[in-house]
């Protein structure tokens, strides 16, 4: 896994970023690698930021089966055992504002305003991102991301999956 | 030797879940689960080898599944094999489900003229089948637990075991994770049970050249710490002999343990 900060990158986006209204931000990118199999479903993912002793964890994404009859694709989400674990399991039913169906191969750009209740109230201090995924007959894999909150410049950090997840980058705005 | 086979075969068909010779255990398919409904089997079986089906299958008469809000739950497709016994679990409730043999017996030894006698029952069928006045009669109260913990959702706490040797302490047993170190605490009949060896093994011994026990003491105030090496389904066993019996015939008591816990990998 290649880890590396991109300031200057992340100061080029904030150009873009510089419109009327804007404020401080998480965007994070995952990509879905195309992976080469007979039968292939399209892997669960979690995207989560928590504190270095996990005591505070906020979910930002759950990708899931999530309109299978009966919530059966709920089953599964044990699966994304390190998510389950710090945050799914404690959570009776999934706020709909993170959950979203699986995603095909690809990049997928997950925004999250500074005024998001992940955000929102986030205390200072040093944080990862955690981006999780587990595939049907499959494996599981899961990349982090530095995150210092709150953010003093724009910066971005990305890092590359081996199997279940191809780059992932997060970049922060102040 | 001869005399004493039939008394040896006796004594092995109606085997306590816990003998001195074989180990025993149950095998969750699996600890960990999520969704509104969850299905569970679970194998039991005694022998040699932690998790290897190749002596006898489990009594399951002792049987007991409890809820997380402490329902007995019915047990499914309770089957007997010749070499496993097995059930299936539904889980509806979030939390913990407890799933134990625990039973309670005791065990007599006499001779009956050069015969030697053995039975093995429930305390209050002692005298129906032993003669008060046995010649040589030792009387041994047996008290065992095998269990094990499936939780869908989050763990929940689990209810106290008043009797016989059981696990607690601040480490939840479905929340066991590889390179991490658990907690946990020994009871005797409630109270911290001190000084008392622990065995754990991890399963799959037959594809590594030793078994790779643990060993660990509890101390004085019954605690140990187990840190898992890696993922897997590990074998936890302890027991004690002391005289605290509760059936007046009986001189001295053996109580035994045995927990099935599932590592996960981090």
């Amino acid at each position: 896994m290649k880890l590396s900060l991109r300031a200057t990158l992340a100061c080029v986006l904030t150009g873009l970023y510089a419109s009327p209204g804007h404020s401080a931000g998480l965007e994070i990118q995952v990509e879905i690698p195309k992976i080469d199999v007979a039968e292939y479903h399209r892997p669960y993912v979690a995207v989560w930021l928590q504190s270095a002793d996990r005591k505070i964890v906020r979910d930002l994404a759950v990708w899931y089966d999530y309109k299978m009859p009966k919530e059966e694709g709920k089953k599964w989400l044990k699966d994304l055992r390190q998510w389950w674990r710090v945050s799914g399991r404690s959570q009776a039913d999934l706020p709909d504002g993170i959950t979203g169906a699986t995603q095909a191969v690809g990049t997928h750009t997950i925004k999250v305003a500074g005024d998001h209740a992940a955000l929102g109230d986030l205390p200072a201090g040093t944080y990862e991102v955690v981006v999780e995924a587990a595939r049907e007959k499959g494996g599981r894999e899961v990349v982090r991301l530095p995150l210092p909150w709150p953010p003093q410049a724009s910066t971005s950090a990305d890092a590359k999956g081996e199997t279940e997840l191809g780059h992932v980058q997060a970049t922060v705005l102040p | 030797m001869k005399r004493l086979f039939p008394a040896l075969i006796v004594a092995s068909l109606l085997v306590p879940a816990v003998s001195q010779a074989h180990d025993v255990w149950l095998e969750p398919s699996s600890t960990v689960l999520s969704g509104d409904e969850a299905r569970i089997t679970v194998d039991a079986g005694s022998g040699n080898d932690k998790f290897y089906y190749n002596h006898r299958p489990l009594a399951l008469n002792d049987l007991a599944i409890t809820s997380p809000s402490g329902k007995a739950i019915e047990p499914e497709n309770e089957f007997k094999g010749a070499l496993r016994s097995g059930f299936d679990v539904t889980l509806t409730e979030d939390g913990t489900y407890r799933i134990a043999v625990a039973g309670q017996g005791v065990f007599a030894r006499w001779k009956e003229g050069d015969q030697n006698k053995r039975w093995y029952g429930k305390p209050e069928d002692l005298d129906k089948n032993v003669p008060k006045d046995a010649q040589d009669l030792m009387v041994r109260e047996r008290i065992q637990r095998i269990e094990t913990f499936v939780t869908k959702g989050n763990p929940s706490e689990l209810e106290p075991v008043g009797k016989g040797l059981a696990l607690s302490g601040d480490t939840h047993p479905n929340d066991l994770y590889a390179g991490e170190t658990a907690k946990f605490v020994l009871t005797l009949d409630g109270e911290p049970a001190r000084n008392l060896k622990v065995e754990i093994v991890r399963d799959g011994a037959r594809y590594r050249d030793s078994v790779e026990e643990m060993i660990v003491e509890t101390d004085d105030q019954g605690r140990f710490e187990v840190k898992w090496p890696q993922a897997g389904l590990y074998w936890l066993h302890a027991d004690v002999e002391d005289n605290k019996t509760s059936t007046p015939v009986a001189k001295d008591r053996n109580v035994a343990y045995v927990a099935t816990l599932e590592v996960l990998p981090e």
